[in-house]
């Protein structure tokens, strides 16, 4: 029992990072109908210029705050620069160019810092955190950074004039537009948060799966079944949905355990996490494509 | 709102059909075709006149061109000609790949009969195919492409599945044997792999071509270009995308088939998400809804890999910059450019430019 | 009376189709002019041109200067206030909020609390519904929310696109005598798109009768409305 317990603390904390990233999938949908495959990779990126940083001698919050703002300046950028000429383009394009962004980002970091597993700090101090036996202090850490994350986002977003703009911009860019909001402007915003909450979640997973450019593989997918699970159209459920994936990753890998420590056959466990991912994708997206908490978009024809 | 979608779709149908026009126009088989096989069947027995230029290494490259081809073609089909983007055709590549191997591994006679694993990989494809287009068919643009990135991305982890292992040989993969040529033919196994892949990338070619000409290709393309009219014309437009979703598996399935036999080893991590962005990368630099323009993909694709790593001894040697420049980068590279400069790939690029030339 | 917004030969293009085949005339300040004429004669692009939502050539010239070419959001920033057909709610966010966003642009908090008054004023019932999400608001409040909208942005030119589309008579003639009023006391000028012909001679003081992009038929409301010809052959009561 308490060993369940555990997993499904410790799935929390996974669920955190998830949650995080599936927003930042989220963001960009809402304002362009867009799945940015090249999330995942943007946030790995983010994460290799905050360990530059420390190798540089920075101390890791300096360093996390600086990855972030660059971050945000980039997705700013990449959107005016990358995606701006091809709003109009064809859904394979714009999926094209996201696979060649993925790409890009994966070779680049490869290329300036190797492909060898890299060790990334916690900053949060040993001893002091974490609820003793239950979770550890670096998994307690993260889901208090996520909270704060997502509330910050989340009074942006519900208190600010230029969040409400945003909403707007992403709801109904023409109305948007009649009511003087620069709307362009508003999904470049978009790209660049997302980039700087992906920059958040890579960071503070860098320490538990160790830095690598093809680290975020799988939180990518996992991060996409949370966002589905809960409803692309719907931050808060993406957030929700996250975490639900987190906790039922590890119940799947729980239950597989028990079922081959009582039974002595193997049937599921940490290997096929990707395949649970890949369920979880299809499932939602053939019975209910608009997740749990969705809208149901109706689509123009 | 409503005028400017319709004007976007109208740009879109417009981008589309000019892609879709040379092989709708296409009635039958051009003579140039007819001229690139004759010289493709012709090319090993140059080895006698010119053998510094056809060895064997040579023939075996271009036999693996003619696999990514083959597997291109079958992405094509279904994203090019049927309007459904996968980003996870590598996943059927590994399935035709791990039915021959495996076919080839666990039954003692069927070495000698390596050629009946083409049309076991293809029905098995066509049937993972046909159920992976089931629930696809809920799914279109975005959403039909995040299911697939998810299955390029599980496919790898699925192979090294505890209870497969005894079949899949797990991390390790399996070691098979090259086909070796029959009746006594003086041909060497490079040049028998050769002719063997020629022969089964021309009859596939010619299946596609007629298909795609025919009543059931318009009914393809006409779902890719507007599903709800094409509904609305009696298309039974469930049953056609499931149906090319299964067909398209299946050229794929035999590309990676013929791999298994070409290369002679399968293990799961070849088969990773890399191999689903050359087989897009393929469909993108040939052209999208182009057959000729899968070949030029195919032959980009290997010639890529091929030369990453000339490639990026010449950046950092010649031109001094500290970095590799791996296949992956100039895939990422030129999917980028491509989109902005050539929308409609090599082939089509050549289609606008010639007529343009000619008024 | 000056001439607040002048169109001058404007021709508008879909893709490769052209919608507007040279398009012009004139907006008094203080006045209301109305556009006429059947589906697909244009009136909706025209004023989608005037915002720059099309591709456009031709000049439009706002208190003396030209703004064409410029972005849909400067020139709403400009004064105009666009009422887009089919009302265009943000579905998703409050009545509250979809008030808000109109307010934007504007710095002057007092001026915008004078306005929101102003709009509680015409449309107590949107004071009910304030923290209801605009999506559910029926037919009839949207529509009173988009001219809403439209005055949170202090505009000096409204344009008004079939206000009374898919609306009850009813709610049709409360909407149309809340327009007089916001004409006279918000000082407001207004270039309206109706279909229901009889409704926007009555309300405007100058009309214009559109044909497949062109200008047909022009002049003072009530000299249009009083010739039957006209009445018979382009307004079609």
């Amino acid at each position: 029992m308490e060993q369940l317990m555990q997993q499904v603390v410790s799935g929390l904390a996974n669920g955190a990072i998830y949650a995080c990233v599936a927003l930042a999938l989220v963001m960009i949908f809402v304002s362009t109908d867009h799945i940015n495959f090249a999330q995942g990779e943007m946030a790995m990126f983010s994460t290799y210029i905050a360990w530059q940083l420390m190798q540089w001698g920075a101390g890791f919050w300096p360093a996390f705050f600086i990855a972030i703002a660059v971050s945000f300046v980039g997705g700013l950028t990449i959107e005016r620069v990358i995606l701006r000429p091809l709003h109009t383009a064809p859904v394979l394009s714009i999926v094209v160019v996201f696979i060649g962004l993925l790409a890009i980002c994966n070779s680049i970091a490869g290329s300036v810092w190797s492909y060898l597993i890299k060790e990334f700090p916690s900053p949060f101090p040993k001893d002091t955190f974490g609820l003793a036996g239950l979770i550890g202090p670096h998994q307690f850490g993260v889901v208090l950074v996520t909270i704060v994350v997502l509330s910050l986002l989340f009074v942006f977003f519900r208190f600010t004039p230029l969040g409400l703009a945003m909403r707007a911009a992403a709801q109904n860019p023409v109305s948007a537009r009649l009511a003087g909001v620069r709307v362009d402007w508003m999904l470049a915003l978009g790209w660049g948060l997302a980039a700087a909450v992906g920059a958040v979640a890579g960071t503070m997973v860098a320490h538990i799966v160790y830095l690598d450019p093809n680290m975020m593989g799988g939180i990518l997918l996992y991060a996409f079944a949370g966002a589905l699970l809960g409803g692309i159209s719907n931050p808060g459920g993406a957030v929700l949905g996250g975490f639900m994936v987190g906790v039922l990753e590890n119940l799947v890998a729980f239950i597989g355990n028990a079922i081959e420590k009582s039974f002595g056959v193997y049937i599921i466990g940490n290997g096929e996490k990707l395949t649970v991912a890949l369920i979880i994708v299809i499932t939602v997206l053939t019975v209910k494509p608009s997740g749990l908490f969705g809208r149901v978009v109706v689509k123009r024809v | 709102m409503a005028t400017t979608e319709t004007a976007a779709a109208a740009d879109a149908v417009a981008r589309q059909a000019a892609t879709a026009e040379p092989p709708a126009r296409a009635a039958a088989v051009k003579p140039w075709v007819w001229a690139v096989v004759a010289v493709a069947f012709v090319l090993p027995l140059l080895k006698f006149v010119i053998p510094g230029v056809i060895s064997d290494y040579r023939l075996f490259v271009i036999s693996t061109m003619m696999i990514a081809a083959i597997a291109v073609l079958g992405l094509n089909l279904l994203t090019g000609f049927n309007g459904q983007i996968s980003l996870g055709h590598g996943a059927f590549y590994a399935v035709g790949a791990y039915t021959a191997a495996v076919m080839l591994d666990k039954i003692s006679w069927m070495p000698d009969y390596y050629f009946l694993t083409i049309p076991a990989a293809a029905v098995m494809c066509f049937v993972v195919g046909y159920l992976f287009g089931l629930p696809a068919l809920r799914l279109e643009g975005h959403y039909l492409a995040l299911a697939t990135f998810a299955l390029a991305l599980a496919v790898p982890q699925l192979l090294k599945y505890k209870w497969l292992e005894g079949l899949t040989g797990g991390v390790q993969g399996v070691v098979l044997l090259k086909p070796s040529p029959p009746f006594g033919l003086p041909l060497s196994e490079d040049q028998w792999l050769y002719y063997y892949i020629l022969v089964i990338m021309v009859a596939l070619y010619f299946i596609a071509f007629n298909i795609l000409r025919g009543r059931n290709g318009r009914a393809m393309m006409a779902i890719r270009d507007h599903q709800m009219a094409a509904d609305t014309m009696g298309i039974d437009t469930a049953q056609y995308k499931t149906v090319t979703f299964g067909i398209s598996a299946a050229y794929t399935g035999i590309a990676g088939a013929l791999s298994a036999s070409a290369i002679a080893y399968v293990a799961p991590d070849s088969f990773g998400f890399f191999l689903s962005i050359s087989l897009l990368i393929g469909l993108v630099v040939g052209g999208v809804a182009s057959l000729a323009g899968s070949i030029i993909g195919g032959v980009f694709t290997v010639l890529v890999q091929n030369s990453a790593q000339a490639l990026s001894k010449f950046v950092k040697n010649d031109l001094g910059l500290p970095f590799d420049l791996s296949a992956y980068a100039v895939y990422g590279i030129l999917l980028l450019i491509l989109m902005y400069v050539m929308p409609l790939g090599i082939a089509g690029g050549i289609v606008m430019a010639w007529r343009r030339l000619r008024g | 009376m000056t001439t607040v917004l002048e169109v001058k030969d404007l021709k508008a293009y879909y893709g490769q189709t052209q919608a507007l085949h040279g398009v012009s005339f004139e907006l008094l300040e203080g006045g209301i002019t109305t556009l006429l004429g059947a589906n697909g004669a244009g009136k909706t692009t025209t004023l989608r041109a005037i915002c720059n939502m099309v591709r456009t050539e031709g000049d439009v010239v706002f208190q003396g200067r030209s703004i064409r070419g410029q972005a849909t959001e400067s020139i709403v920033r400009l004064g105009f206030a666009h009422v887009p057909e089919g009302r265009g709610t943000f579905t998703t966010l409050t009545v509250d909020e979809n008030l808000r966003i109109a307010a934007y642009t504007r710095s002057d908090k007092a001026a915008v609390k004078r306005d929101l008054d102003m709009v509680f004023e015409y449309f107590p019932r949107l004071r009910e519904r304030i923290q209801q999400q605009a999506g559910t608001l029926s037919g009839g409040e949207q529509q009173m929310l988009a001219i809403s909208r439209a005055l949170m942005l202090g505009p000096r030119v409204m344009l008004l696109d079939e206000p009374s589309f898919g609306l009850a008579p009813l709610i049709v003639q409360e909407i149309f005598r809340i327009m007089r009023r916001i004409n006279t006391e918000a000082k407001c000028s207004m270039l309206l798109v109706e279909q229901n012909a009889a409704l926007a001679l009555d309300l405007a003081d100058h009309a214009y009768v559109l044909e497949t992009g062109r200008v047909v038929m022009s002049g003072p409301s009530d000299v249009v409305k009083n010739d039957e010809n006209i009445r018979k052959s382009y307004l079609g009561y």
